[in-house]
This record gives structure tokens, sequence and C-alpha cells, in this order.
């Protein structure tokens, strides 16, 4: 295709595909990436989630969440239906995200319903508590990280997805920049440093992480660690001031 | 039933809503299977090494080979055996995330909550478990219209798919709910098109060949939800 037409069919693509988004939401990173994966033009609008747009409430009035990924007007939502509606509309072009193996794909099914069931819970426990709780969440989380470690270093693979990045490696891609700033945000200040992902005990993993993020769709747009850091920040202490009131409230009664 | 493309072997308990759904995909698709029933409270070999991350029911073994979690399972089926019977899942990619959509919203927004209705403690958290799971059938009967289309009484239109398999394997406990707990899951008052769908589910010979008798799941769960209170006051 020469260079007229090809900017041509870029730019009604562009206009057949759009996605409400928020900066912050790594289930939005996850569909930008798979959207880059496949090489697709798309129309971005970042949503205020405090001030949820007219569209959006009208696009997703389930949920109410992004993403929402709009295809020639009809929309999407929930990342993981997206990213397999992102591999089965395009799939003539690009890599796959999902194996085309039926047993791969049931794989690859499993482990992102295992991210989220098994995995992200306790991760956001030991985030969002302090003392006893927290601690127990991590045990929680380590336990569930180790799984992933076996399956990885198991496969022998650089990515879950085999040689490339895949359904899995998106769906887990918050572990690979979430993480370490939970954990600067944890172990701050106190000392002590408590990591979650060490090269030591999941050495798989940790290579994974960085590996994941040199892969080329999602250099292609890194996740902003400099905004997420105090925007995380934030949410601890609002969790743990909450919690502290409930507690106040309770040894007052 | 043709034995097509393998062997297959469920692990399963006679209970279990999960084991239905995957025992309703089996069947609509024509496929013969090896049935094993688990006991969860000594748990066989082939089962701790098929499922060693969950530990649980239903397995779906193909060839030696373990596919779990019972959502995957009915995709598999779909997918493996998409020659024999009718498809699970439609062709065109967008209606496909449509159904997809709802049944992680039957997932996540029913059957969690539901789920705590039978682990809770007091009559109060057991009371909003289950508010929070009707309100969820309120918006799945708009999710009905929306993957049905108007074609017809399932999600899959005129014929039963993914949908209908991940909630029609909840059906006997559905059922069960009025006696367990007062209320009815499914209203006709309030969800005509859901009832409607139930009592046309009810109909297929899947269905007939597959479903729990509802009175043998109200003692089963009586049975857990005692268990469970006897567990919860073990430890306090």
């Amino acid at each position: 295709m020469d260079h007229h037409l090809e900017q041509q069919a870029a730019e009604s693509e562009k206009k057949a595909v759009k996605l409400l988004g928020m900066w912050a939401s790594p289930y939005v990173l996850q569909v930008r990436w798979a959207l880059a994966m496949k090489g697709v033009e798309y129309e971005y609008v970042e949503e205020d989630l405090r001030s949820k747009s007219a569209q959006l409430l009208a696009y997703n009035p389930v949920h109410k969440k992004v993403p929402v990924l709009v295809y020639h007007g009809r929309p999407i939502a929930e990342s993981q239906v997206i990213l397999e509606f992102i591999d089965d509309a395009w799939n003539h072009r690009g890599d796959p995200i999902l194996p085309r193996d039926p047993y791969r794909r049931a794989m690859a099914r499993f482990w992102a319903r295992f991210k989220q069931d098994k995995l992200s819970p306790p991760i956001w426990r030991w985030f969002t508590t302090e003392g006893e709780e927290q601690e127990a969440a991590y045990e929680a989380a380590v336990e569930q990280l180790l799984v992933l470690e076996k399956e990885l270093a198991v496969s022998g693979k650089p990515f879950f997805g085999g040689e490339k990045v895949g359904f899995v490696d998106l769906s887990l891609s918050p572990l690979a920049y979430v993480i370490p700033i939970y954990e600067e945000i944890v172990t701050g200040g106190g000392g002590g440093g408590v990591k979650m992902v060490t090269e030591e005990k999941m050495p798989s993993l940790a290579a994974w992480m960085g590996r994941f993020l040199s892969s080329p769709a999602v250099r292609g747009h890194l996740p902003p660690l400099e905004k997420l850091r105090p925007r995380c920040q934030a949410m601890r202490e609002a969790f743990l001031v909450s919690a502290r009131a409930k507690v106040e409230q309770q040894q007052q009664q | 039933m043709a034995r097509v493309g393998g062997e297959l072997k469920l692990l399963g308990l006679w209970a279990s809503p999960f084991v239905t759904r995957a025992k309703l995909a089996l069947q609509i698709k024509g496929l013969s299977y090896e049935y094993v029933e688990e006991d969860l409270g000594n748990k066989s070999e082939l089962l701790l090494s098929s499922n060693p991350v969950h530990k649980a029911v239903p397995v779906l073994i193909h060839n030696g080979k373990p596919v779990c979690e019972s959502s995957v399972i009915v995709q598999y089926i779909d997918d493996a055996f998409a020659g024999s019977g009718p498809s699970l899942l439609p062709a065109d990619p967008y209606q496909r995330a449509v159904a997809c959509f709802w049944a992680a919203y039957l997932e996540d927004k029913m059957l969690t909550p539901w789920g705590r209705v039978f682990k809770v403690k007091t009559d109060e958290e057991k009371a909003e478990a289950m508010r929070q799971t009707i309100a969820a059938v309120d918006v799945l009967e708009d999710g009905l219209k929306e993957c049905s289309g108007g074609q017809g009484p399932f999600f899959g239109g005129d014929s039963v798919g993914y949908v209908d398999i991940l909630l029609g394997g909840m059906v006997s406990w559905v059922k069960a709910s009025e006696p367990l707990s007062g209320s009815k899951l499914i209203d006709a008052e309030k969800t005509p098109l859901l009832a409607a769908w139930m009592e046309r589910f009810c109909e297929l010979d899947a269905a007939k060949a597959v479903l729990q008798d509802v009175d043998r799941v109200v003692e089963y769960a009586k049975l857990v939800m005692t268990k469970n209170a006897a567990r919860a006051s073990n430890n306090n």
C-alpha cells in the first residue's frame, strides 16, 4: 500500500476505535499495550473518574468504569474481555495475544483468573493494611507469587506467553511495575526493607519484570511511575487512616 | 454418544454447580466422558496432581492434560471440540465480547456475594449478601435482553450458549434458595425474562440429564452451613 493510502487507512481506523481510559489504571494500560501489539490506531479519551462523562456512563452503564473500548460505536468493557476482543477483531494482524491452541488458551485464561482471584486480593490487602493483618497478607501473597514463579521457571520461556508477550503477561502486568512502587512505600521510613519479589526467592519473576517493561509494546508506552508513586502513597495513607479511625470507634464503644 | 478426539475424564462433586456447568457443556456438545465423584474430605491423588493450585473440582482431563476452573473448562470444551455439536460462543467477535462480558458479570457480581451467603456468620451479613446477589440478578435481566438480541429465550438467542451454561449450572441452587433463605433468586415478577429462561432451560434434554435434585441440594446446603457455623464458633 502506498504511503497516502496507508495514512487514509490509519485515519479511518482511528475514527473507528476509541478507548476511554484513565492514566493511572493498570487495566487501561493493558489495553493500550494490546492495541500497540496489533498496531491499531485509536482515539484515546482521558476520563476524570471523580466526574464521569456522559459518554462513559452511556457506554458502560453496568460498571461505570474504564477501560471501555468503543469499536465502530459499540462499547466493550472489562479489560480481559477487551483483550480477547482485540485478539479476535485483529487476528489477521500482529502476533496472537492468546495462544491459538485450545489447551494453551485454556491455560492462559486459567492464569488470568488466578491473578484476579488468588494474587491480587492479598497484594492489595498487604498494601492497604498494617500490623498482623499486613503480615498475614504478605505471607498469602508470597505463597501465590511462588506458584507463578514455579510456572515460569518450569516453562523456561522468557514470557508467560512463550517467546513473546501474551495474554497472561498483560494480565500480570501490574506486578511488573506496581509491586516495586508498593515495596518502596510500605518499607519506606521504617527501614526494614521487606520486599515481595526478590531475585533470590523468585529469580524468574524478577527477570520477567524487567523483560516485560522492555518489550516493544510496553516500551512504547511506559507506565507513569513518577505520577503513580504519590498516588499510591496517598491511597495507602487513606486506608490506614480509615482503619485506625474504625478501631478507635470500636474501642470507645 | 460419539467419543470424539480422545479421552475425557471429569473430576467432580454431585452437588457442585460448577461441576454441573462442565457436565452441561459436555452433554450439549454430545461428548462422552468418564465421571469421577470426588470426596472433598479425602481428595484423590489424581485431583491433587491435576489441580495443585486450587485442589478443587471440576477438573476436566483431556488425553491426560488437566483443565481447571469451570468457566475455562466450558470455553475449552467449545474450542477443542469445535466440530462437535453446536458452538457455545458466537462467531462474531463483538457478540462474543458481549457474551464474555455477561459471563464475567455473573461470576463477579452475582456468584461472589452468593457464595458469601453460605460462609458468613451473622444473619445480618447473610441478608446483605443476598441483597447484593438479588441486585445482580436484576441487572442480569438486562444482560439476557442484550445477549439474546430478541432472537430467543436463551443468552445464546434461540440456542444455548456459554452464558446459559454458566448460569444453567447454578439452576438447582437457584431453586434451592427459596427453601433455604426465604428469598426467590429468580422471581417471575421482578425478572420475567430470567424466569422464562429458567423454565426453558430446564426443558432441555441436557438439563434433565444433568441438573441435581433440588431437595438433595437443600439438604446438602444445610449441612454445609451447619459445618461452617460450627467451624466458625470453634475458632472463637
